[in-house]
């Protein structure tokens, strides 16, 4: 194999820097989106828990739906993510 | 409560295992390089290797814990799964991509890239060893606590075999096999999860829960006017205590709890003596003729329109009827007397379904509730440190080597939150139906889950067992790897620059997984009485604190230099175990001491120790030279 040996240089993926720029760019504004459900999330739990124990959406309440809704965000926005992203050329 | 050992279960676990071992003999003898030990070759496709993310990191404190923590207290076990699960975001869009492109075996590799510092090695090569341990200590624990009712064994043995079987498994064959047995336990857990949350839905709720058999469960009395027998005189320690002691027409001395009201309601006791002899509500603890042990517990005093089931309800539906209905929870407090004897009261607490639906309904998270600002930091520090913690964790971050490109790696992290969210949904299903199952024990809420698969039948009781204890294997082996490659990659070719080929390299890091298994075995025995949920939010704070302002300045921040690094690295590892090891917590749970006097004003680290990493990173890069850039890096 050609990287037995651990000083030689790793034979690294060609990479269009746009490419990593934008894919970068993708990830953080995608990351912010989720930090302010998520910091939404902290702040209703920590500071009105009794909101949190209001019926929200057909009888159940927002402590529920809101953690719900976190699980099925992130995969949303993962897959978002992976729709965004562009790949380098070769 | 005494768990029968079943045969079955025995059996389907033995299966199991032995499973698990011959597939890494035999994918193990495909792995000779270094390359295909630490990183598979980085040759795993992506869906496997995205459902092995989702084996390493539903480990027996997600699974274990959480459905335990949500049937014994409600909503609050459920933070724990969406911060476990929402710390993927951090991983994906942010640490995935740009640690494929920078580094090679580990974690400090990605880290070292740029500076080639044999500081950053040495501090990154700790920290990856720190976290993995603290890390390890829970699975240890979790491995006993399942054995024991499982297989009858004490704890001490289960945390051996597990030890054993993992070193085993790691010894042989590395990454390769580790991805596997990752890959299998992972879908087998989910796959067993939705089976019971289906079984659960169609079943529905009862106030009047049977065992698999149909035989009706007891249902302890409550708010009686008239008492079974005497009262007895109160002995000096349960002066005070709501609590009388009652003799029945056949001299058992029974507790009952007096209630705000003037009535009486039934308890459940275990009493230890100095000599070590237990006594269950009056009997010798046991299963035999003139002996008692513990009722199992949990059931629903009531549900909406007062009746007696549901019938099978929809995944909304049921989540909507436990809000309406109230359930019997169970307290419990220590009564020591004069003579030595303790005596653990188990008491009912009828609850509400609206106060443990929302947050605030543990001793863990109850502070929420309270009207002070700092009260509230405990939770939000911990809510932090589970968000940061994902993306720090060495052994998660390793599993980015095993596939082959970035595109890939962005894949598997997808296929890794679909499975893990999904599962994480379920434990909200399993903890709710386990607190009604009727099948709780009221000793070990680490039990609830497959007591939960008990109560609806025995063979998949022995299944999720089974699974569990794969559960905690997966995640040890994947733990040591880590621990491991630090050990020979970093530190022994890396930092003291011992000249290794690949067939030593290996050796050594054999050698390293054997050494470090045995530390796991010792410290998870030494470590049993400890709650294992908490002891992963540790782990957690640790990483994040340690690895996280190093990892993601490193990757935004140009100015950062390698001593920035080496500083952020070390203070925040220092820092936070410092401030973990100071806490209430640790002086009640590890030194016995009365929690009053810990130095620090709350248990979780990550909301002080994280900006303190940051912070020692921005000003020791500032104050040491700029970087130049290397070319091999600008490539």
């Amino acid at each position: 194999m050609a990287n037995l040996d651990f000083k030689t240089p790793l034979a690294r993926e060609q990479e269009d820097a746009a490419v990593v720029a934008h894919n970068s760019r993708m990830g953080v504004i995608l990351f912010i989106v989720y930090v302010i459900f998520y910091g939404g999330f902290m702040a209703l739990s920590a500071f009105s828990p009794d909101t949190m124990s209001q019926p929200f959406l057909s009888g159940v309440n927002l402590a529920v739906v809101y953690g719900f809704a976190l699980i099925v965000a992130a995969l949303v926005l993962a897959l978002i993510y992976m729709k965004v992203c562009r790949k380098s050329a070769k | 409560m005494i768990h029968e050992t079943s045969l079955m279960a025995v059996l389907i676990f033995l299966f199991f295992a032995g499973s698990v071992i011959g597939i890494s003999f035999y994918l193990g003898r495909r792995a000779k390089s270094a390359s295909g030990y630490f990183a598979a070759g980085g040759g795993i496709h992506w869906a496997v290797n995205g459902i092995a993310f989702a084996g390493d990191y539903l480990s027996a404190a997600s699974f274990l814990g959480i459905c335990g923590m949500i049937a014994f207290y409600g909503y609050d076990g459920f933070l724990y799964s969406i911060g476990y699960l929402a710390g993927w975001i951090v991983a994906l869009f942010i640490v995935a991509e740009p640690l494929k492109r920078l580094g090679r075996f580990t974690f400090a590799d990605a880290l070292d890239n740029k500076f080639n510092s044999r500081g950053i090695k040495l501090a990154a090569a700790i920290s990856t060893l720190v976290v993995s341990c603290f890390y390890l200590i829970p699975q240890m624990v979790g491995a006993g606590a399942l054995v024991q009712p499982l297989l009858g064994f004490p704890h001490y043995v289960g945390v051996i075999v597990v030890g054993a079987i993992v070193t085993l498994i790691v010894t042989t064959a590395g990454m390769v096999s580790t991805t596997w047995v990752q890959f299998i336990k992972g879908s087998l857990l989910v796959v067993l999860c939705a089976i019971i949350t289906v079984l659960l839905l169609m079943r529905g709720i009862t106030t009047k829960p049977t065992d698999n058999a149909g035989n009706p469960r007891h249902i302890a009395a409550r708010n009686v006017t008239e008492l079974p027998g005497t009262l007895l005189p109160e002995s000096a320690a349960w002066t005070g205590q709501p609590y009388v002691h009652v003799k029945n027409a056949g001299g058992i001395v029974t507790v009952w709890r007096k209630e705000a009201n003037g009535t009486f309601s039934e308890t459940q006791t275990l009493a230890v003596q100095p000599d070590g002899k237990k006594f269950v509500n009056g009997l010798p603890r046991g299963k035999k003729a003139g002996e008692a042990d513990l009722d199992p517990v949990g059931y629903v005093s009531q549900l909406p329109g007062n009746v007696e089931k549901t019938g099978s309800v929809s995944p909304f539906g049921f989540i909507k009827t436990m809000q309406d209905s109230e359930v019997i929870l169970w307290g419990n407090e220590k009564i020591t007397d004069a003579d030595g004897t303790v005596t653990t009261v188990y008491f009912q607490k009828p609850t509400k379904g609206k106060d443990f639906m929302a947050p605030g309904s543990s001793p863990t998270f109850k502070k929420v509730r309270s009207e002070k600002f700092i009260d509230k930091l405990d939770f939000l520090s911990l809510m932090l440190a589970l968000f940061c913690g994902t993306a720090s964790l060495p052994h998660i971050l390793i599993r980015y080597y095993t596939v082959k490109d970035q595109i890939s790696a962005r894949k598997s992290t997808v296929v890794g939150i679909a499975v893990i969210g999904f599962f994480y949904v379920l434990t909200l299903y399993l903890g709710l139906g386990a607190m009604t199952s009727g099948a709780l024990d009221v000793t070990d809420s680490n039990m609830s889950a497959p007591l939960l698969a008990r109560s609806i039948n025995e063979f998949l009781f022995a299944v999720i067992s089974a699974v569990a204890f794969t559960t905690v294997l997966g995640t040890v082996s994947g733990l040591i790897m880590a621990a491991s490659g630090a050990v020979a990659h970093d530190l022994m070719t890396n930092f003291f620059k011992i000249e290794m080929d690949d067939f030593a390299k290996v050796r050594a890091a054999k050698i390293a997984a054997l050494c470090v298994g045995v530390i796991a075995i010792i410290l998870g025995i030494l470590f049993s009485k400890m709650n294992v949920n908490f002891l992963v939010g540790w782990a957690f704070n640790i990483a994040a604190s340690a690895n996280l302002p190093a990892l993601l300045m490193l990757l935004f921040w140009k100015r950062t230099t390698k001593q920035g690094i080496t500083a952020a690295i070390i203070v925040g590892m220092v820092s936070s175990l410092g401030w973990i090891l100071l806490s209430a917590q640790a002086y009640k749970d590890v030194y016995g001491l009365d929690p009053a006097r810990a130095i620090v004003p709350f248990s979780q680290p990550a909301i002080v120790t994280i900006p303190l990493g940051f912070l020692v990173l921005i000003i020791v890069s500032l104050l040491t030279p700029r970087p130049t850039e290397k070319p091999a890096a600008a490539s």
